[in-house]
């Protein structure tokens, strides 16, 4: 057993090499129990390190540290010695041991929580995510509490340029399931539909033994959001589902259903009144101005609907046919869907006519055709990839063992065929 | 009906020469004309009949028909068996007929004490068959209790008594037998569902059928489709009956019937080429059409795109079929699909289509043509966009480049997409599956 001082200059004398390094983590991992022991005394010693050249040292001093239970004062002194390890770490050394620091950087957010003021721990989180990860391609730990983080700040932003990484490689569900979740949160903030519909849906689909909460709420935000973006939405989930999802997740969101089955009547009135009644329902699962836009999306998807079947249409008839009030608010309607290019129209305000058009693009121009080629190279990567995994499964003993034991009998049959034919 | 025919021109009064139900003329502005029930009525016999007249004077809104239709039904039953009918028509009629269709106690009293013995007999004569094993006895004995359970209305009992036969079946004559009485009595009870699997265990015999019981299956299983709302099957099997139907079945069905139940189904679910060949050009057909002059006419006018005389001829139809026991629950659904039908094929050959002339064309105003083009065009039959302005129909040509593009960028997004969620879900599991080995190990 070695006096805490007596570390400390170990940890200044053997924080160069790549071989002192790992010298000194056996060293460390030996006196992990002391250190723990010695909690109240490390927090000094912290400043006798340097977190750039002995991040590894000052891992294992701070660790013990954030397990005390926390105050608020504790609370606003630790905050910036982590946020400052966070940023200054080296990350070769802290990768040793990664379970401490992502022990660290959980304790860090549940404390700049504690201080309530989540801002604080997003820049931190998104280094520590940069530091810890292997490649962009794995989630770690830190993926979803730095969403959390970011949903809470409401710094959407920062948290996409996480989101926008493809994650291939996961170590907990739990955390995947959470991350999708919180990344669905924060597109459907940016109102980028499209991709909160698709980390729900990974969420809904993924492979689950038994139902959880996660799943739930994103079933419900997945309905919700399908009807804004799709204007429908069918409870047939596909059937690589896992059959616990298939099961249970529609007895969880009956209301939810209930509105999807009230959208597709196509009547908003109806849909008015059922939101009205049930609102206490929806503003207890926080998805109340989700609803509000799902309304809202039905007078858009109906004025769409008349392009389908109009060239002019008067802002009179197309009040009368959504079910607006005044021609006024049918034109603000029109206006907003071509400022959005959700339609194309010209409104001629003398007469009070609407025309519509078609879709201007030709696919005739440059950068189209860029898009189109970005697209194929894209897909071609992708399908790269999706070969490279094939053949790395086929590869994998556990799934050769697997099928072999599913294959034996019928193995049996092939080789004994062959010699009663010879049998004469 | 003599007094009504006057009023009609020439082309009507042939019309009337065959007698048939639709025979004579309602302009449905005049409420005064009506349907001819005797006329009507005669084409049928048996219990069709009496259900038949039954059903008009439920559904029917002139007071002195329905006196007429009770009337006759009263007639009907009287030269049946059927106590419990009469009951129920006498009730119907309430005494508004005078003392001559009053309730005859004396002769349901008779009726039911003969049907009271004559059970007795036929218990009798069956017990003595069964412990002799005589297999054609049996048989007869149970047809025998099918007819007696009929006569007296009891069908469920009726229907139990002819399927019993089929054990003692030896010949397939027998089994037609057998499967003709069943779907007698199914189409009465209403039961179609056994009418098909009856009409279906009939035509399985591997004797030849006789070419009429061939058309009384073809009619009983257009019936059958007409029921279940397959229209189009149900016009495939009523145009395939043949000749030889005559009136042979019309304990059922009568081959007016047969005409305008096949005319109206191919027009609503069949398309022009189908039409041409299956109807207009269908030689067994057409003499079934003979009969009834307005099916055939606005079938020919709906060819030759007459569309107003067309939908003028249906309109003066409709109150008609409306009293038909069976067309009755179909008779909207069928109108509108053949309005909507002559809509698309209206717009068809044009690049665009002024809604002032189509709209004179279907008798309605620009405002409701445009009402019914919304609907068609919406769901995707009319490829067309409306100029609500001026009152215009434009076609519309998908431009096939563009839809290309659109699909393929999609269709490589959705690739995207899902590959990216498999593989995500494969890493799931596999780190499922290597944790449950850790935990093993």
């Amino acid at each position: 057993m070695q006096s805490v001082e007596n570390l400390v200059t170990q940890i200044q004398g053997l924080s160069s090499s790549a071989s002192d390094i790992s010298v000194l983590h056996n060293f460390l991992k030996a006196a992990d129990d002391s250190l723990r022991s010695e909690t109240p005394r490390l927090l000094p010693f912290l400043d006798q390190l340097d977190p750039s050249k002995h991040s590894l040292g000052y891992l294992y001093f701070l660790e013990p540290c954030v397990y005390v239970t926390v105050t608020k004062e504790r609370a606003n002194t630790l905050v910036p010695i982590i946020a400052r390890f966070i940023t200054s770490c080296v990350a070769e050394q802290i990768r040793l041991a990664p379970e401490k620091f992502i022990t660290v950087c959980r304790r860090f957010k549940e404390q700049v929580m504690l201080l309530e003021v989540p801002i604080r721990g997003v820049g931190p989180l998104l280094t520590a995510i940069h530091k810890i990860q292997a490649s962009t391609e794995h989630l770690t730990a830190l993926h979803p509490e730095f969403l959390q983080l970011c949903l809470l700040s409401k710094c959407y932003k920062t948290g996409l340029s996480v989101l926008e990484d493809d994650i291939y490689e996961v170590n907990q569900p739990r955390d995947f399931f959470l991350y999708c979740y919180y990344g669905g949160m924060i597109f459907i903030g940016q109102k980028r539909f499209q991709k909160a519909l698709e980390l729900l849906h990974n969420v809904v689909t993924a492979p689950m033994s038994s139902i959880n909460a996660i799943a739930c709420e994103a079933y419900k935000k997945y309905i919700l959001v399908s009807l804004i973006h799709h204007g429908q939405f069918s409870t047939n989930l596909p059937k690589y589902t896992s059959s616990a999802a298939q099961r249970n997740l529609k007895n969880f969101c009956q209301f939810y259903i209930e509105l999807a089955n009230n959208y597709n009547s196509g009547k908003v009135a109806e849909l008015e009144t059922y939101v009205r009644v049930n609102r206490e329902k929806f503003e207890s699962d926080n998805n109340l101005g989700l609803v509000k836009q799902v309304i809202s999306s039905m007078y858009k998807r109906n004025i769409q609907r008349l392009t389908q079947t109009y060239l002019t249409l008067s802002l009179q008839d197309i009040a009368n046919t959504v079910q607006l009030n005044s021609p006024k608010e049918a034109e603000m309607h029109v206006l907003q869907m071509i400022q959005d290019g959700q339609i194309y129209a010209t409104i001629n305000q003398k007469d009070g006519m609407v025309r519509f058009l078609e879709d201007p693009e030709q696919y005739k121009t440059c950068e189209m055709i860029e898009h189109i080629d970005s697209s194929i190279q894209r897909i071609m990567a992708l399908s790269k990839k999706l070969t490279g995994m094939d053949e790395l499964l086929s590869c994998d003993p556990l799934y050769l063992a697997k099928a072999g034991r599913e294959r034996q009998r019928f193995d049996f049959d092939d080789f004994d065929t062959v010699p009663q034919k010879f049998n004469i | 009906m003599e007094a009504e025919d006057e009023q009609s021109n020439a082309m009507m009064d042939e019309i009337y020469s065959n007698g048939g139900e639709e025979s004579e003329r309602s302009r449905p502005i005049i409420s005064g004309e009506q349907l001819d029930i005797e006329a009507y009525a005669s084409l049928y016999q048996g219990r069709t009949k009496i259900t038949r007249l039954l059903f008009i004077a439920d559904h029917c809104d002139n007071v002195s028909m329905r006196l007429e239709a009770l009337r006759m039904a009263y007639d009907e039953i009287k030269k049946g068996e059927n106590t419990q009918l009469l009951r129920e028509v006498v009730q119907k009629i309430d005494g508004r007929l005078g003392p001559n269709y009053a309730m005859d106690a004396a002769w349901c009293e008779s009726v039911d004490r003969r049907a009271e013995q004559r059970k007795e007999k036929l218990e009798n004569e069956l017990n003595a068959y069964r412990t002799n094993l005589i297999k054609e006895s049996i048989r007869m004995g149970y047809n025998d209790f099918g007819d007696f359970y009929y006569a007296h209305g009891a069908l469920g009992d009726a229907f139990k008594s002819y399927v019993r036969t089929r054990d003692y079946c030896t010949t397939s004559k027998h089994i037609i037998h057998m499967c003709m009485s069943a779907i007698l009595v199914s189409i009465e009870m209403g039961q179609f569902t056994h009418v098909t699997s009856y009409v279906s265990k009939a035509e399985q015999t591997p004797e030849a059928l006789e070419p009429a019981t061939v058309a009384k299956l073809r009619c009983a299983a257009g019936l059958a489709h007409l029921e279940a709302k397959k229209y189009k099957l149900a016009a495939r099997k009523f145009l395939e009956v043949g000749p030889d139907l005559v009136n042979s079945y019309n304990e059922v069905i009568a081959p007016q019937d047969v005409a305008t139940y096949g005319g109206l189904c191919a027009l609503a679910s069949f398309d022009r080429a189908e039409l041409k060949s299956k109807v207009i050009d269908n030689v067994s057909f057409r003499n079934f059409l003979e009969l009834v002059p307005e099916v055939r006419e606005l079938i020919n006018d709906f060819y030759s795109s007459h569309y107003a005389s067309c939908l003028d001829y249906l309109g003066n139809l409709k109150a008609n079929l409306l009293l038909d026991i069976h067309l009755h629950d179909h008779v909207e659904t069928l109108y509108d699909q053949i309005r909507n039908k002559a809509l698309i094929q209206y717009t068809h050959p044009f690049v665009s289509v002024d809604l002032n002339m189509m709209a004179n064309a279907f008798k309605t105003t620009v405002a409701g043509i445009q009402k019914e083009l919304e609907a068609l065009i919406t769901d995707n039959q009319i490829q067309a966009r409306i100029d609500s302005h001026n009152k215009i129909l434009y076609a519309r040509h998908a431009d096939q480049r563009n839809a290309t593009f659109q699909r393929v960028l999609q269709t490589g997004n959705e690739f995207d997409r899902d590959v990216r969620a498999m593989l995500l879900r494969t890493n799931l599991l596999k780190h499922d599956y290597n944790q449950r080995n850790c935990r093993k190990l």
